[in-house]
């Protein structure tokens, strides 16, 4: 890496170099932006001292590829080399742990830093997948909140930090459809709307979504859905329009076969259809109704390669800024609650505030179901089983 | 009948024949003078492209192959490898809907005609080149057809193998009184076999009738070089004298020959002289020279030698190995004549 | 006959037999020496993983390795008794280590997959396992009532089995009990029998649909001159020059309900609009894209086996008084039978194990039992079910190699 190389050479006085730099070049910018900076700049010194990483270095981050990794490229890949020196090397992957694990038995870890959902997240630690996390090492919040109250309850685990609060939700094309639907209950009433539905091929996230839409309250889709009635029910309802639905497997699926024409209405992830919506102008109406929301979590296989870059890496992307820059790129909801009074406007629309469209807002969150990791993990070999064999009859 | 494959050059140009019930016909004549062509449009597997064939007496340019009833042996036999022998020899019976007993019993004479009883549960593969030979000959007689014809059958066969086999399906010819259409390239196999030949080159039938009229009677220099053994002598017409003609050899010396297929005076021709019938010593009156002896060659039954006559060099003699013959050496000159009636002025 | 005391000697003294075994043997260890480094490289590469993968279908050491005297504790329960003491003991012991070891999870996982909840019943336990104190069975329970129960004990006592059947016959749709009892799953968790049984359903259909398509392609490109012939081969080998998941894809765009099809459909009345055809993201997506993208393994034994069958036989057939059909059927194609064979057992053995065009088309009753271990493999994590579930399918493709053998004959197959 030519380019960077003198900034960052392993001795003392290039390890400041990079912060020099960036003060000399305060004065052209804008007061805002300025402070933002400044904190940042002091936040890396800091992380870059106590890692005692100062090498040129690169480290790979797996993420789940499209607009998701465009926007954490834009939040964190970029200021990180600017601030580091240091390279992202970005993958992408379908989540899961299967890569992990067969990386770390084979004793071949390629991957430094990887994006996963909560319960991979506590599988993987309980697994030994993942490294244990200090975090002491997590500053606190731009407006000065110690990090422990800062991140949102439960998106600090053993094994992985916090990032994003996204959610399933569903979604339909407002130019084909008039006076479309508002609850889950029109996602599975096919007389009111007629249609192929599009739905993600797991247990996870359907059969919660389906006891919703059978009238179960948000706070006892869980309770429900550990009786073997509840799992019957929840069959039950989705057997309703098991007809006319079409699986989906990867992130970027749904907004395609919604544009496609191929489904009236599909479930999704709730970032693809903002981003669909705000950068490509889709008619598209999200339903909040009964969203599912989870984390997204930074976690570090054992034997990583570049394991302390990797943690450097990690406590610069979860800083205040980074996470409230993310939001501008993808509406995702930040794990710090610092972060929401940074949220911006899409970045390709000045006009277009962010902060409506994330899940965390009040108004989208009244009938939320926080996915519940401890239940799937438990049940997920038998619910899985029992999926397969359902979509298979 | 003409055929033509490109619509740009005639394979077959002009053919006109006439075959006799009962009669061994052979088309003989070296690879693409036409006669498979001929052979394949009277099967029916290639249409012509002018003119009518007539089987006893009724037109079949029309009749696709399986409906004409001919019975066809082929180069390679093409004995079905996935049946046994007698089912192969069943199948044409089989096809024309024959009760199974009669079928046992056809197959079983068919089988005793060509001596091959009791192989009707091989496989083709299980037997030797011979064999296959005869199982394909008893296939096409099989279903009694009226006409067989064969396609050089003895060509993948070793020389003894062949001439025996050539002596077998001629005994069957006269046995059955079927009329059979021969092709070979094989002018031995042609001359041993048939009551007629035809003799192909470019296209054209060069010569029609009987084998020793083939070979004693050659109409052209074609049929002449083509079929045995030949000297060739050139030169230019002197005089006409009936059947006899006058020629100066290219050498000036002078010559008279039987006049076949030459012009008048001053036109050139081809002497063609059968190295048998030229003889040690000046018996006769009209052609005697003298030869040089150039090579010769043991032969068994008799020798070759290669002698240099009238400036040809490949002037070939043949003298049979008996006791009374005088042997000559190599370099050494000797007297030499032949009968005018051996010598045929032919085309050039 | 020679006599057998005096063996035949060669020219230097030595026993003829024993001289030519020399001579054989040389040139057979030369031979040998040739292939080494293939073999090695197939044994090494090849044959070893798939029979270390495959041994974890029956072999599974994690819980008694991991947990080493709950293990030993419940080797000597009978599996329905009330557990005792000291197998409580053992099993506090065990999970002060595993959670220190960072092992709990693995633990939890195996024992997880024999009961629902037992996940977090571990993890949550070895937490506070380091605390507890004896009596330890009045201790666990008050911790969490589900460990005086039965099930809970039996679930682990199954999980320590080393060498296990449960995989296998979880494969077919069994389950094992803690007493060595065997019974049917769930009639809602059946699932595995059911796709052995579609892929087998599909497996036949697209290999006859290729029979079908592909021998008169076969038979034309074998019957035409050669320069076209090799013009259209050329064409038949064009998708090989692609990937197979553009290929795939390409369907989609020609076979979903707003696609190319369906739009021509439309268009000449064959349905209407808003009554399309579903030609994809089910069974019928997956019969077509997989006869496609198989087509060409079917074309080509075909091909170089007609190739290699002389006209002369249809001639002679002819020549005998058979119709053009008979000629074909009684002559021509009982000679083609070797390609047949051939193509069938190569597309048939390359779509059982297809996976990925199931996945991309296949919906959901398109799936073939590939996709189940693909799911076992990259999302459950069941890798020991996923190689059980391929061990079957192993056998089950011996199996009918061997009705193959005994039907066609393996003999009877010529790839040209």
């Amino acid at each position: 890496m030519p380019g960077i190389g003198h900034l960052a050479k392993p001795d003392k006085a290039s390890r400041i170099r990079p912060v020099r730099l960036e003060v000399m070049e305060m004065g052209k910018r804008e007061k805002e932006i300025t402070m933002k900076r400044d904190s940042l700049i002091l936040g890396v010194a800091a992380t870059v001292l106590v890692a005692g990483a100062a090498q040129s270095g690169s480290i790979t981050a797996v993420s789940w590829g499209g607009a998701y990794t465009f926007s954490q490229v834009e939040a964190f890949h970029k200021p990180w080399t600017e601030a580091t020196g240091h390279v992202v090397v970005s993958e992408d992957y379908n989540g899961g742990l299967a890569e992990v694990k067969a990386q770390v038995e084979a004793g071949n870890v390629t991957w430094d830093i990887v994006d996963v959902e909560k319960s991979d997240a506590i599988r993987g630690c309980d697994e030994g997948l993942f490294e244990p996390i200090d975090t002491s090492i997590l500053p606190a919040g731009a407006d000065g909140t110690p990090a422990m109250d800062d991140f949102m309850d439960g998106s600090i685990t053993e094994c992985a930090i916090g990032v994003i609060v996204w959610s399933t939700i569903f979604a339909y094309d407002h130019s084909k459809i008039q006076d479309g639907p508002t609850t889950i209950g029109d996602f599975f009433d096919l007389e009111k709307f007629p249609g192929k539905r599009g739905m993600r091929k797991n247990p996870k996230a359907t059969l919660e979504l389906a006891l919703a839409a059978d009238g179960v309250a948000p706070d006892q889709v869980y309770e429900v859905l550990s009786t073997p009635e509840g799992v019957d029910r929840a069959f039950a309802k989705l057997d309703t329009i098991k007809d006319q639905v079409i699986w989906w497997e990867a992130g970027a699926q749904p907004p395609q076969l919604l544009a496609d024409g191929e489904v009236a209405m599909t479930t999704a992830y709730n970032g693809r259809f903002f981003n669909a919506i705000a950068g490509e102008g889709k008619p598209f109406t999200i339903v909040w109704d009964a969203q599912i929301f989870d984390t997204d979590l930074w976690a570090i296989p054992v034997g990583a390669p570049n394991r302390d870059l990797a943690i450097d890496f990690l406590v610069f992307s979860t800083l205040t800024e980074q996470l409230a820059a993310q939001a501008s790129y993808i509406s995702y909801g930040p794990v710090r609650k610092s972060s929401l009074p940074l949220v911006g406007t899409y970045y390709t629309n000045p006009d277009l505030e962010v902060l409506e469209h994330l899940p965390t807002t009040e108004e989208n969150f009244a009938t939320a179901i926080e996915n519940d990791y401890v239940f799937w993990a438990d049940n997920q070999d038998e619910l899985n089983e029992r999926f397969n064999a359902w979509l298979a009859s | 009948m003409q055929k033509s494959y490109d619509g740009k050059s005639l394979v077959v140009k002009d053919l006109n024949l006439a075959i006799g019930r009962g009669e061994f016909l052979t088309l003989l004549g070296p690879s693409g003078s036409g006669k498979t062509t001929c052979l394949m449009m009277l099967a029916g597997f290639e249409t012509a492209t002018h003119g009518d064939i007539f089987l006893a007496g009724r037109p079949i340019n029309n009749i696709p192959p399986h409906k004409r009833g001919i019975g066809m042996v082929f180069q390679n036999y093409a004995l079905f490898p996935h049946m046994t022998v007698g089912e192969n020899l069943s199948f044409p019976l089989e096809v024309r809907k024959l009760g199974k007993a009669e079928r046992e019993e056809k197959v079983r004479t068919a089988l005793d005609m060509v001596k091959m009883d009791g192989f009707e549960k091989r496989r083709p593969s299980q037997l030797s080149g011979g064999q296959q030979q005869r199982v394909a000959l008893a296939r096409a007689l099989v279903f009694e057809p009226d006409l067989v014809l064969m396609d050089e059958p003895l060509g993948a066969l070793d020389k003894q193998l062949r001439e025996h086999m050539q002596f077998e399906i001629k005994h069957l010819h006269e046995r059955l009184g079927i009329t059979v259409v021969y092709v070979t390239h094989d002018q031995s196999e042609a001359l041993t076999m048939s009551d007629r030949i035809a003799v192909f080159n470019d296209g054209v039938i060069q010569q029609l009738s009987n084998p020793d009229d083939l070979y004693e009677r050659p109409e052209n220099a074609f049929v002449a070089q083509f079929i045995g053994e030949n000297n060739r002598l050139t030169g230019t017409v002197e005089q006409r004298n009936g059947k006899i003609v006058s020629i100066a050899l290219d050498d000036g010396s002078k010559s008279k020959a039987l006049a076949v297929n030459c012009g008048g005076q001053g036109s050139r021709t081809v002497l063609s002289i059968r190295p048998e019938r030229v003889v040690l010593g000046w018996e006769n009156e009209s052609n005697t020279t003298l030869g040089e002896v150039l090579e010769l060659t043991y032969l068994g039954d008799h020798i070759r030698y290669r002698m240099k006559v009238h400036g040809n060099p490949d002037f070939v003699l043949r003298l049979p190995n008996t006791s009374e013959h005088a042997k000559l050496t190599v370099g050494e000159t000797a007297k030499i004549s032949w009968n005018i009636d051996d010598c045929r002025a032919l085309d050039i | 006959m020679p006599d057998m005391a005096e063996p035949i000697l060669a020219a230097d003294g030595t026993p003829l037999k024993k001289k030519l075994g020399q001579a054989l043997f040389r040139s057979r260890l030369s031979a040998f020496g040739l292939v080494v480094p293939l073999l090695a490289f197939v044994v090494v590469s090849f044959i070893v993983p798939i029979i270390a993968l495959l041994w974890q279908g029956v072999y599974d050491k994690r819980f008694a390795v991991l947990m080493p005297n709950t293990s030993a504790a419940l080797s000597d329960w009978s599996g329905v008794s009330e557990p005792t003491e000291e197998m409580y003991s053992a099993l506090v012991a065990d999970l002060v280590v595993a959670r220190k070891e960072k092992t709990i999870g693995r633990v939890a996982t195996r024992v997880n997959r024999e009961l629902s909840g037992m996940r977090s019943l571990f993890t949550s336990t070895a937490r506070k396992a380091a605390e507890l104190e004896a009596p330890y069975k009045d201790a666990l329970i008050a911790v969490q009532k589900t460990w005086g129960e039965l099930e809970t004990w039996q679930a682990m006592k199954i999980a320590s089995r080393v060498y296990t059947p449960g995989y296998l016959l979880a494969s077919l749709d069994f389950k094992l009990n803690a007493d060595g009892s065997i019974v049917r799953q769930d009639e809602n968790r059946r699932i595995h029998v059911k796709l052995f049984l579609r892929t087998l359903e599909i497996s036949m259909v697209v290999t006859i649909a290729c029979l079908l398509l592909g021998y008169p392609i076969a038979y034309l490109l074998a019957s035409l001159p050669l320069r076209t012939s090799n013009l259209l081969l050329v064409l038949v080998l064009l998708p090989f020059w692609t990937s197979l998941l553009v290929r795939t894809t390409a369907w989609i765009a020609m076979l979903q309900s707003q696609g190319i099809m369906n739009d021509l459909f439309v268009a000449f009345g064959v349905t209407s609009d808003d009554d399309r055809f579903s030609l994809i993201y089910n069974k019928t997506g997956s019969l077509i894209a997989m006869t496609h993208i198989l087509l060409p393994f079917m074309i080509l034994p075909l091909f170089s086996v007609m190739k290699a069958i002389p006209p002369s036989y249809v001639r002679a057939a002819k020549s005998m008084g058979a119709s053009d059909w008979t000629a074909f059927w009684r002559v021509y194609f009982p000679q083609s039978v070797a390609g047949i064979g051939a193509g069938v057992l190569l597309v048939f053995i390359l779509a059982i194990g297809y996976y990925i065009t199931p996945a991309l088309v296949g919906g959901q009753d398109g799936q073939m039992i590939s996709n189940i271990i693909d799911f076992h493999m990259r999302k459950s994590l069941n890798w020991n079910l996923a190689a059980a579930i391929g061990l079957v399918l192993l056998v089950i493709v011996l199996l009918l190699f061997w009705v193959y053998d005994r039907v066609v004959g393996i003999d009877n197959i010529k790839l040209g």
